[in-house]
């Protein structure tokens, strides 16, 4: 069986979600094989996981340039690992690095790069749905398809793997150390689920008024175990960091619940949130265009309704 | 410093956007033609830079004929020359194609730096900048919301999913830009009056040297098998607060299995 190459993102010794979702894609169109590319340590500290779900092979290129440069060295060392394994498929998370990582690895392999697939065939054709979820097409790609999958596409489930070591070579060009990452921020950091990962969010936007009410938002998420969002309004105010935006320029995310409060629907706005699968809406406007999209909107103050549905969830849930 | 700014016209997003079922590309005839939003960002960058450290601006694109409206609006807002690579065999060309095609193009140009949007509305891929990173090989610095130039030296603030990083390169490089980097400024009647006497070089695949094969939807890395409208998503329900707006949605999440 044909190996499927798999590069898994993780922080702090675990897999992300979506490695665990990628790694269970994978084995419909053959045999997962896991690219780890990071600092040293990495993959001694996944290992377990990535045997716990089916790796046969873990690619391991580790080196601290990785950290130093931008995005080049590292579709340059998966383009080499594809080169020798002659994979049926390649395999990125949807996130906006791993997306340059894939295309320029597309380009290096003389193949194509598929975005934000939904749905993966055995023969490697993708499903991806398109002008905010209005299209949804097939696509194939030639070569070794080269394809980013969007989170929350398919449920992971355990396999067991060999996850047998292979080292990489290591030698990148000058070429791929044009861009140096001198710094690296990390903004207000929170304890729910990341966005790209959540099956619930629940967004906020002008309508919450200030940093000190999102509370209020925050209060409706953690009843539902709910990641928190963003407007552009509310994280251009200063209320909440700028990772936390959903939308064109923010964050693409289709969980199976989107509550937005306080938030008018704009077309930046939806772009970023429209394929989720339930959409509820809190506005005092009427005519806000969220309810377009809405299965549920209640017309209604955002600082009454949101907590009394804190409040009835926690008390549902027992 | 010479700047080229990478700009693409893309159908508006408030108008119903299509495919032709004939070869599931877009159709770009179906709908009112705009620049894509961000890349009006990415002018806005392109200018200021230019006002701050001299130079010339210069606004490329590949794309319909159709497309030189937007270079003239970008030529209004105060760009110097336009530069409009646009050839019947490009139609249906994938992202990795397009890249070459805009590398191919910035080496007949003089530059030190490329400015790019993020992403662009229709193909939604945000891939094109880092593409033309690669096949260049100039460093990329994407995803920017500040830019600051010192000398040859160009730092950007890339956005990351924790808060963002600091990176450096050296020019020339190849920049693309979010929108909170500025406020794109609308133009001016002197500057609409000043466009139409702005030079605007019309380039074919022969002038650089691609042949047709080479390009469009037979030579795309990717092709659309088929393609389903989906069914518009039905109205759902809308209710007015009196008193039990929270209620009625915990009931609504309820008869989903939601909680
Ligand atoms: C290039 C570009 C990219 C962009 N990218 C993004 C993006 O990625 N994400 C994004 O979100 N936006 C983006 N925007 C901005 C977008 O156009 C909107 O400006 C933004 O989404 C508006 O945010 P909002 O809905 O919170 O604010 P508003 O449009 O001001 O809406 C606030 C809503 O809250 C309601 N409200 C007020 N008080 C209450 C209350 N007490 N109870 C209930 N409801 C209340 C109001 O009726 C109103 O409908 C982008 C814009 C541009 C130009
Ligand atoms: N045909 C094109 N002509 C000029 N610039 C383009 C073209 N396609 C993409 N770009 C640039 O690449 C950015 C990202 O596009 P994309 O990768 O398609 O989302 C856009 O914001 C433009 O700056």
């Amino acid at each position: 069986m044909a190996e499927v190459l798999v590069l898994v993102d993780s922080a702090n010794g675990t897999l992300k979600k979506s490695a665990t979702e990628l790694l269970t894609a994978a084995r419909s169109l053959g045999e997962p094989s896991a690219v780890v590319i990071g600092a040293p340590g990495t993959a001694e500290a996944l290992a377990g996981q990535l045997a716990e779900f089916g790796a046969a092979k873990v690619y391991v290129a580790e080196s601290d340039d990785f950290g130093s440069y931008l995005v080049a060295p590292k579709a340059e060392v998966l383009a080499r690992i594809a080169g020798q394994a002659s994979p049926a498929a390649i395999l990125v998370a949807s996130t906006p690095e791993n997306k340059e990582i894939a295309a320029r690895t597309a380009f290096k392999l003389d193949s194509g790069f598929l975005a934000d697939a939904v749905e993966l065939a055995e023969d490697g054709t993708a499903t991806q749905s398109i002008f905010g979820g209005a299209v949804s097409v097939k696509s194939k790609a030639k070569g070794t398809p080269v394809i980013s999958l969007r989170a929350n596409s398919v449920a992971a489930s355990p396999q067991t793997g060999a996850a047998e070591q292979v080292s990489v070579e290591l030698s990148l060009s000058e070429a791929a150390k044009g861009a140096k990452i001198v710094d690296r921020v990390s903004e207000a950091k929170s304890s729910r689920p990341s966005l790209q990962d959540a099956s619930v969010i629940v967004s906020g936007g002008r309508g919450v008024g200030s940093a000190d009410n999102f509370k209020v938002v925050e209060q409706v998420a953690d009843a539902l175990g709910a990641a928190v969002g963003a407007s552009r309004a509310a994280t251009d105010a200063g209320w909440v960091p700028h990772t936390m935006q959903v939308g064109q320029t923010g964050v693409t995310v289709a969980p199976q619940l989107y509550v937005a409060l306080g938030i008018s629907g704009a077309i930046q706005h939806r772009a970023g949130m429209q394929t989720s699968k339930t959409i509820v809406a809190v506005n005092k406007d009427n005519e806000a265009p969220i309810f377009e999209l809405a299965d549920f909107g209640v017309v209604g103050d955002l600082f009454t309704v949101a907590p009394q549905l804190a409040e009835e969830v926690s008390k549902r849930k027992g | 410093m010479n700047i080229v700014v990478l700009m693409k016209q893309v159908p508006d997003t408030w108008a119903e956007r299509k495919l032709d079922p004939s070869d599931n590309t877009l159709d770009r005839e179906a709908s009112d033609a705009v620049i894509n939003e961000i890349d009006e960002y990415a002018i806005e960058e392109g200018l200021r830079l230019k006002e701050a450290h001299g130079g010339e601006v210069t606004v490329l694109t590949m794309g319909p004929q159709r497309a030189t409206e937007s270079i003239r609006k970008a030529l209004s807002m105060g760009a110097d020359k336009g530069v409009h690579v646009v050839d019947d065999a490009l139609h249906g060309s994938c992202a990795i194609t397009t890249a070459k095609v805009l590398a191919k193009a910035l080496g007949t140009l003089d530059y030190d730096l490329v400015v790019a949007g993020v992403e662009a509305t229709d193909s939604r891929l945000s891939v094109v900048p880092a593409l033309v990173a690669e096949a260049t090989g100039l460093p990329q610095l994407t995803g920017a919301r500040k830019v600051t130039a010192d000398g040859s030296t160009i730092t950007i603030e890339r956005v990351s999913d924790s808060g963002y990083d600091v990176i450096q390169a050296s020019t020339p490089a190849v920049l693309s830009v979010v929108e909170k980097i500025n406020d794109p400024r609308y133009p001016s009647f002197k500057g609409i009056m000043a466009a139409k006497s702005k030079p605007v070089q019309t380039v074919s695949l022969a002038d650089l040297g691609i042949a047709p094969d080479e390009v469009g939807l037979a030579a795309a890395t990717t092709t659309v098998e088929s393609f389903e409208v989906a069914p518009p998503r039905s109205a759902g329900t809308v209710v007015k607060d009196e008193g039990q707006g929270g209620v009625a949605i915990a009931d609504f999440l309820a008869s989903k299995k939601l909680i």
